[in-house]
C-alpha cells in the first residue's frame, strides 16, 4: 500500500500577492504573541497583557521615551541600509561593528583635537566626511583582499572587528578621563562642540534627517540606478554578470565603500547625535542585528524603518520590564526570539503553498 | 455610607497631596509618602558590586519605612546616553533624589543633574561634584581602603603562618593582586592590602596585573592563575567577579575577596572579603530628603559609621589569633590612632615621603596621607616600595 503523506508542500508558481503575504504575516506574529504570552504564564506566571502593556509603556509611553525610540531607531536603520547593497551582492559584511566602530572614533578624534578650532557647521561637516571615510577603508580592506585573491569576506570582516576594537581601546588610552580610568565620558560636555543641534526643537531631528535622507537615497540607488542593477547580477551570479561585460571586481569594492561608508556614518551618529562618547561598546552588537534588519526587510529600505523600529520597540520595552516587574532584560530578548522566530518563519508560507493531500 | 467613604478618601488625597507644597513653602522635607527614589545600576542582582548597591538601597527601604512602590530600580544601564535616558526617565517618573553607581555614568548624570535642578542626584565613585559647581549633584564612597588594609592584616597573619610551617620562604612572599584599571581606585585599594600584610609580615612583596575590565569571570581566573605561577603564594582582586577566587580553589592558594563573601566559590582557601554597606550611604542621604537637609557633595565614610567591614573570617582558612588582630585593628582605625596610609609605613624608591600635591592639595600632613578628605574618590595614585605593578 503507498502511504500518502498528511501534508503536500510544493512551491509556489506565482508570487504571493502582497495582501496574501501581509495576512500571512499578521497572522505569524499573532501567533508569536500568543506563544510569547503563554511562556510569560508558564515561566514567571504573570498577566502578558500587563507585560506587553508596560513594553509598550516603555518604548512609547512619554515623549522622552518615543523620542529615545525614535534615536535608537535611526541608528539601527542607518547600519541595516549600510549592509542592505553588500548583503544583495552576497558579499557577507558582519563587520558592521568594526566599520561603526572606526566611524566612531573618527567623530570623537575630530571632536576632541579640533572641538573648538571650527565654527559649528564646518566642524560637522568635517566630523561626518571623516566617519565615512574612516567606514569606507575599513569596509575596502576585505573587499579589496575579496575581490583580488578572493579571501573569505566573512571571517576577513569579522576579524576587523576585533582590530576595529583595539584600535578603539588604544585611542581610549590617550583620551580617557581621568587617567586609566578606560571611560572617555561626555566629550565638550561644556562647549557641546560637535554635538548635532536641535532641529525644530528636537534633540535627535538631525539624526532622523540624516536617515532619512540614506533610506530614501538607497531605495532609489538599489532599485533604479545602473549600480544597484549590477550589484544584484554579481550576487546572483558573478558568470553571470562577467558575461554581462560587468567588471565584478570593481562592483564589490564599489560597494563595500559605500556598505562601509554608511556604517561609518552610523558611528558619526551615534557619537555626534546621541552618546557624545567613544567606547568599545559604541557599536553594542547593533552591526549584528542589523543583518537580520536587512534580510528580513529584503532589502527594502523602506521596511527597514518598520522591522527596526519593531526591533528598538522591544528592547527599550525590556527596560522597562526590567525595573517594573523585576524581569531580567534576558525576558524580553525571549519575546523577541520567539516573534522573530514566528516572522521568518512565515517566509515559508509565502514562497510554499501547503495543503492537505486528497484522499 | 459610600458617600462618606468618597468624601474621606478625597480628604486623604487632599491632604497628603498638598503636604509637600507646605514642606515646600517651609524650606522642609518631603514628605515620607511623597517621596520616590530612583536608583541606574551597571550591573543586575549577579553582579556582585551592583549586588551590593541594591542591597544597602534594601536596607534603607527598610530603615526609613518607604514602600516597595517609592524605588524605582534600573538595572544594567551602560556608561553611554542609556544612562542620560534612565535619569532623565526617572526624574520624570517624579523621583526626587536619584543614584547611579558606575565611573562613567558621572558624565550622563552631570547632564541630567543640569537640566534638573530640583532633582538630587548622587553618583558613587565620581569625582566631579564638587568642580561642577551644580548644588544638585554629589559623589559619595566609602573608606574601603581601611576595608582593604584589615582583609591585607588577615593576609599577612595567614602569610606568617606560612612561613612557620615551612610551606612559603620568609624572603619568597610574594602576594598577587587582580586589578581592574590602573587607576587611583585600584590603586589605593591595593596599597592598603600591601600595608595591612605589611604591617604584620614585613618581608611581604605584591604584584599586581591588570584585567582591564571592571567585571570579566575569565580574565580574572586567567589573571590569577598567571599570577599564581609567578610565585605569587596569596591572592587577592579590585575586580568584580568570582574569577580569582575560583582559580584560587583549583590551585588551593589562600585569596581575599572584594565585595561578597567568596566561601560559596572557595571554601577551602577564601580567608574573608573586603566589602563595603552602602546601605549607610543611602540611609544617610534618603533621610536628607525627609528632612529637608542638604546632602554631603562629597561623602565618605568608614569603618566607625559601619561603611565598610570585611565579611566574616573562614574558620578554616585564617591563621590562629586573627579575630583578635583584627579586632584591634578595627578598634585603632575606629578611634584614629591608626592611619592606613602613615608614611612611616613606606617608602618610595628608598625614600620617605613628606609632600604629595594633586590639584594644588597638598595630601600629606601629620605624618600620614589623606585619603578620601578632600574628595569622595580615591586619590592615592603613588607606586610605592615593595609592590610592582605589570600594565601590559
Amino acid at each position: 500500500m503507498k502511504k500518502e503523506p498528511f501534508l503536500q508542500v510544493s512551491k509556489r508558481r506565482n508570487k504571493a500577492r502582497w495582501q496574501e503575504r501581509l495576512l500571512i504575516r499578521f497572522i505569524a506574529l499573532i501567533l508569536a504573541l500568543i506563544v510569547c504570552g503563554a511562556v510569560i504564564v508558564a515561566l514567571v506566571k504573570m498577566n502578558p497583557v500587563d507585560v506587553y502593556k508596560a513594553i509598550w509603556d516603555g518604548a512609547m509611553g512619554s515623549e522622552r521615551r518615543l523620542w529615545q525610540t525614535i534615536r535608537d531607531t535611526m541608528v539601527l536603520l542607518c547600519i541595516s541600509i549600510g549592509l542592505a547593497p553588500a548583503f544583495k551582492m552576497k558579499f557577507w559584511n558582519i563587520g558592521a561593528e568594526g566599520q561603526i566602530l572606526i566611524g566612531g572614533a573618527c567623530s570623537a578624534a575630530v571632536m576632541i583635537y579640533a572641538g573648538d578650532k571650527m565654527p559649528t557647521g564646518l566642524l560637522l561637516i568635517v566630523m561626518f566626511v571623516a566617519s565615512a571615510l574612516g567606514g569606507m577603508i575599513w569596509g575596502m580592506i576585505p573587499a579589496v583582499f575579496k575581490a583580488n585573491w578572493n579571501t573569505n569576506e566573512t571571517l576577513f570582516t569579522l576579524m576587523l572587528n576585533y582590530v576595529a576594537m583595539q584600535v578603539v581601546t588604544y585611542c581610549i588610552v590617550f583620551w580617557e578621563n581621568p587617567k586609566g580610568s578606560n571611560t572617555v565620558g561626555i566629550i565638550n560636555q561644556a562647549t557641546k562642540g560637535g554635538w548635532l543641534p536641535e532641529l525644530f526643537g528636537q534633540k535627535y531631528g538631525w539624526n532622523v534627517v540624516i536617515v532619512l535622507i540614506l533610506t530614501v537615497g538607497m531605495f532609489i540607488y538599489l532599485k533604479y540606478c545602473k549600480q544597484g542593477y549590477e550589484i544584484a547580477v554579481v550576487g546572483e551570479s558573478e558568470n553571470t554578470a562577467r558575461y554581462a561585460g560587468i567588471q565584478v571586481k570593481k562592483v564589490i569594492i564599489r560597494t563595500m565603500a559605500i556598505s562601509g561608508a554608511i556604517c561609518g556614518i552610523a558611528g558619526f551618529v551615534i557619537v555626534s547625535g546621541a552618546s557624545h562618547t567613544i567606547s568599545t561598546a559604541t557599536a553594542g552588537g547593533r552591526g549584528f542585528t542589523a543583518i537580520i534588519v536587512a534580510w528580513l526587510s529584503k532589502f527594502n529600505t523602506f521596511i527597514m524603518v518598520a522591522v527596526s523600529f519593531g526591533i528598538v520597540f522591544m528592547n527599550q520595552g525590556a527596560v522597562q520590564i526590567a525595573t517594573q516587574y523585576g524581569l531580567n532584560e534576558n525576558a524580553s530578548n525571549v519575546l523577541l526570539g520567539i516573534i522573530l522566530f514566528f516572522l521568518i518563519g512565515a517566509e515559508f508560507f509565502i514562497n510554499y503553498r501547503v495543503k492537505r493531500a486528497k484522499k | 455610607m459610600k458617600k462618606a467613604l468618597a468624601i474621606g478618601l478625597a480628604a486623604v488625597m487632599a491632604v497628603s497631596m498638598s503636604a509637600p507644597v507646605f514642606a515646600e513653602d517651609e524650606g522642609k522635607g518631603i514628605a515620607k509618602e511623597d517621596l520616590k527614589v530612583g536608583a541606574i545600576y551597571i550591573g543586575d542582582e549577579n553582579e556582585g558590586y551592583t549586588a551590593a548597591h541594591m542591597k544597602g538601597i534594601d536596607e534603607m527601604e527598610e530603615k526609613l519605612g518607604l514602600d516597595d512602590s517609592q524605588i524605582i530600580e534600573k538595572t544594567l544601564i551602560g556608561e553611554d546616553e542609556g544612562c542620560y535616558d534612565a535619569a532623565a526617565d526617572l526624574a520624570d517618573q517624579g523621583c526626587q533624589i536619584i543614584f547611579a553607581n558606575s565611573f562613567g555614568h558621572e558624565t550622563y548624570i552631570l547632564e541630567a543633574a543640569g537640566e534638573y535642578p530640583e532633582v538630587q542626584f548622587c553618583h558613587a565613585t565620581g569625582t566631579q561634584a564638587a568642580s561642577s559647581g551644580l548644588s544638585n549633584m554629589h559623589n559619595y564612597f566609602t573608606n574601603i581602603y581601611e576595608a582593604r588594609y584589615v582583609s591585607g592584616v588577615v593576609a599577612g597573619l595567614k602569610l606568617n603562618e606560612m612561613i612557620e610551617d615551612g610551606t612559603v620562604k620568609e624572603d619568597a612572599c610574594k602576594m598577587g593582586y587582580v586589578g581592574a584599571f590602573p587607576y587611583a581606585e585600584v590603586i589605593s585599594g591595593y596599597t592598603a592590602f600591601y600595608l595591612g600584610a605589611k604591617s604584620v609580615c614585613p618581608s611581604v612583596t605584591m604584584e599586581v596585573k591588570y584585567t582591564n575590565s571592571w567585571a570579566s569571570f575569565d580574565l580574572e581566573k586567567e589573571c590569577a592563575d598567571a599570577l599564581i605561577s609567578d610565585g605569587c603564594v596569596l591572592i587577592s582582586q579590585h575586580a568584580d567577579t568570582t574569577g580569582a577566587p575560583t582559580a584560587c580553589e583549583a590551585a588551593g592558594v589562600p585569596c581575599v575577596g572584594y565585595n561578597i563573601d567568596m566561601t560559596s566559590v572557595a571554601p577551602n582557601t577564601a580567608l574573608t572579603s573586603a566589602s563595603m554597606d552602602w546601605g549607610v550611604y543611602y540611609t544617610y542621604a534618603v533621610q536628607c530628603m525627609l528632612d529637608g537637609t542638604a546632602i554631603d557633595t562629597d561623602w565618605c565614610k568608614g569603618f566607625a559609621e559601619g561603611a565598610d567591614k570585611i565579611t566574616v573570617l573562614n574558620d578554616k582558612t585564617v591563621a590562629e589569633g586573627t579575630e583578635e588582630k583584627v579586632k584591634e585593628v578595627e578598634d585603632a582605625l575606629i578611634d584614629g590612632s591608626l592611619h592606613v596610609f602613615d608614611t612611616s609605613a613606606f617608602t618610595v624608591d628608598g625614600k620617605e615621603l613628606d609632600t604629595y600635591k594633586k590639584d594644588d592639595t597638598e595630601y600629606i600632613s601629620d605624618g600620614y596621607f589623606h585619603e578620601s578628605e578632600y574628595g569622595s574618590a580615591p586619590a592615592f595614585d603613588i607606586a610605592i616600595d615593595g609592590i610592582t605593578s605589570i600594565t601590559e
